[in-house]
């Protein structure tokens, strides 16, 4: 039968086509890690070839002034320590709060409640960073000022809790992830020797998951570090190494957003807005791939 | 120490009893305070918000400086921003999420692929930002307007839709493709008429869980297609050409209450409570979509 032949051909053509279209398309995904890399990157790289700008001083330079009258400062070193204090008492406000009710809704829940409290954290998870933003400038700056007696509530105290207020939402969900990947036996067994949930919480899962929580941990500081318009509206605009919480400061996020808006395109300054980019995209790819190692580790 | 009756509650216990329920106490207490932030903005701006809150807020435009007015251009660009974001995320995310669960074996490469993934949903907004402005703005010459934007938006939404729709690929049971395979059919055929069919809406709760999460994103759009102001001919909903800059709901939000001065307080809440009220409203729909598929699920 010559037709069912040619329509069999016809049809394994265009299987193969579809069969490439689709690999092309699962393979996007590595071309755009390493196309936002070049892209990011080659608007950096005719000042860091030019020699005019050496990385070492770029990253340990203590002054950040791109226009001051001497001579434009490009020293990253005090938006690096900006970006380090939010995200520290981002941290340290979010991961026991985070990790705690991760444990709270995978083991000490019932299920209809479980349910709940996982969409409310979605909901949380789904406040845009500008309207976090907004909250931190109209209504936690005011506080902050009334209840500590600073100058002014834009700070790392305002930007920090804000930070955690994002974060958690993801600790917890990856966290509780973490703990339920730990199998039912590890808990029949606890409970058949007699243990509470609490002493089978610390003494079985936590050592169990302990991977699972640490990546989840590890994504909470990336999302930390990557957070833009919150930070950008929260933590005030000045370029300083903090000294308390109730100091303003800049991060690297904030400073891209903040200036790339009057640098000139092709400029100096321009250039080094993208390598301050570079930068925040190596400290993020570093996060993410320990929390993935970290977490591939659980499963092998 | 043994009770002549082993039920019997010894010191040990009671201890340890108490220490159970001061743990839970405190578990569920944090788990309170984190989520009563979330009960208390929305409520907060709202209250805020009420003298502006009226369906002219969100059809008038902005005007005298956009301290008064309404939101609407802000509202229509959000709008053409997310669908044309999606209209290219979607395909290319599905059918990437086709080949990491369908074809793909366990190799190195697939290996870098899912790492990938995980990579590009962790880069950070603003360097997401940076790349439009490089590559589509600049480089491919597209200059700052609504279709570099939605370009640059689809990228950081790709890597969700991927992991969501790999999640929907894999709940279809591996039998049902064994039986279409059995019958002949190829591996596309299998995954065009059984896998797809069976997973589609698994894939589409993922795509609207993404379009309240690209609502809401600023950084990107910020040097990429976005402006503080653009005035719209009134009632036009096709007002915006694909190579138009555009106003957007979270930039309008950043711009009246960091940038302008003299912004009334209840302007810059409605404009949040607008925001906050598409974002929360497009998710819990998704959320209800999710629960629906979750009590008809036929296997």
């Amino acid at each position: 039968m010559p037709e069912s032949s040619a329509s069999r051909q016809r049809a394994q053509v265009s299987e193969a086509v579809v069969e490439a279209l689709i690999r092309a398309c699962g393979l996007s995904a590595v071309a755009l890690v390493f196309g936002i890399f070049f892209f990011v990157f080659r608007e950096a790289a005719g000042l860091v070839w030019s020699g005019r700008i050496s990385v070492l001083e770029f990253i340990t330079g203590p002054e950040w002034n791109p226009v001051a009258a001497a001579g434009p400062l490009y020293g990253a070193l005090p938006l690096i320590a900006g970006t380090l204090s939010v995200t520290a008492l981002a941290m340290a406000i979010a991961v026991p709060f985070g990790l705690g009710s991760a444990i709270f809704i995978s083991e000490f829940c019932s299920p209809a409640w479980k349910e709940t409290l996982k969409v409310l954290i979605e909901f949380l998870a789904a406040i845009p960073s500008v309207v976090w933003g907004f909250v931190g400038l109209m209504v936690m700056n005011p506080l902050i000022v009334a209840l500590t007696g600073a100058a002014i509530g834009l700070n790392v105290l305002n930007g920090g809790v804000i930070l955690a207020l994002m974060s958690v939402p993801i600790i917890a969900s990856i966290g509780e992830d973490a703990l339920k990947a730990v199998p039912d036996s590890y808990r029949e067994a606890a409970l058949a020797m007699g243990a509470t949930r609490w002493q089978i919480v610390y003494r079985v899962l936590l050592p169990a998951a302990r991977n699972g929580l640490l990546a989840a941990v590890l994504l909470g500081v990336g999302r930390a570090v990557g957070e833009t318009m919150a930070v950008l509206m929260a933590t005030g605009h000045s370029v300083r190494f903090p000294t308390s919480v109730l100091d303003s400061v800049r991060t690297l996020t904030a400073t891209i957003a903040a200036e790339m808006g009057e640098a000139a395109v092709g400029s100096e300054h321009y250039q080094v807005l993208f390598l301050l980019g570079t930068l925040l995209f190596a400290i993020t790819f570093a996060v993410n791939l320990t929390a993935d190692l970290i977490v591939r580790g659980v499963r092998r | 120490m043994r009770e002549q009756n082993g039920f019997q509650e010894t010191p040990a216990v009671r201890k340890r009893q108490r220490i159970e329920s001061i743990a839970k106490l405190a578990l569920a207490a944090g788990t309170v305070a984190m989520l009563l932030p979330l009960v208390g903005i929305v409520a907060f701006l709202v209250i805020k918000a009420a003298p502006v809150l009226s369906l002219d807020f969100l059809l008038k435009p902005p005007v005298n400086g956009m301290r008064a007015g309404g939101v609407w251009p802000a509202f229509l660009g959000t709008v053409y921003l997310v669908l044309t974001s999606l209209a290219v995320a979607t395909p290319i995310g599905v059918l990437s999420a086709v080949y990491l669960n369908e074809y793909a074996r366990e190799s190195w490469l697939t290996r870098i692929v899912n790492l990938a993934v995980v990579n590009l949903a962790g880069i950070p907004s603003i360097v997401h930002a940076l790349f439009g402005l490089g590559a589509f703005v600049a480089f491919a010459g597209i200059g700052r307007s609504i279709l570099a934007a939605s370009l640059t938006l689809a990228v950081m939404t790709m890597p969700v839709i991927i992991a969501s729709t790999k999640e929907a690929l894999a709940s279809v049971p591996y039998s049902f493709r064994e039986a279409c395979w059995n019958c002949g059919a190829s591996r596309w055929q299998t995954i065009r008429h059984v896998v797809l069919p069976n997973s589609i809406s698994g894939i589409l709760t993922g795509v609207i869980f993404q379009v309240s999460r690209t609502a809401g994103e600023t950084a990107p759009i910020m040097f990429t297609g976005a402006v503080f102001y653009k005035s719209l001919p009134q009632g036009d909903l096709f007002a915006y050409g694909l190579f138009d800059q555009c106003m957007a709901l979270s930039m309008h939000l950043f711009t009246i209450s960091t940038q302008v001065p003299g912004v009334p307080d209840s302007v810059s809440y409605g404009t949040a409570v607008v925001l906050l009220g598409s974002v929360l409203g497009v998710n819990a729909l998704a959320i209800a979509f999710r629960i629906y598929l979750r009590t008809r699920k036929k296997w």
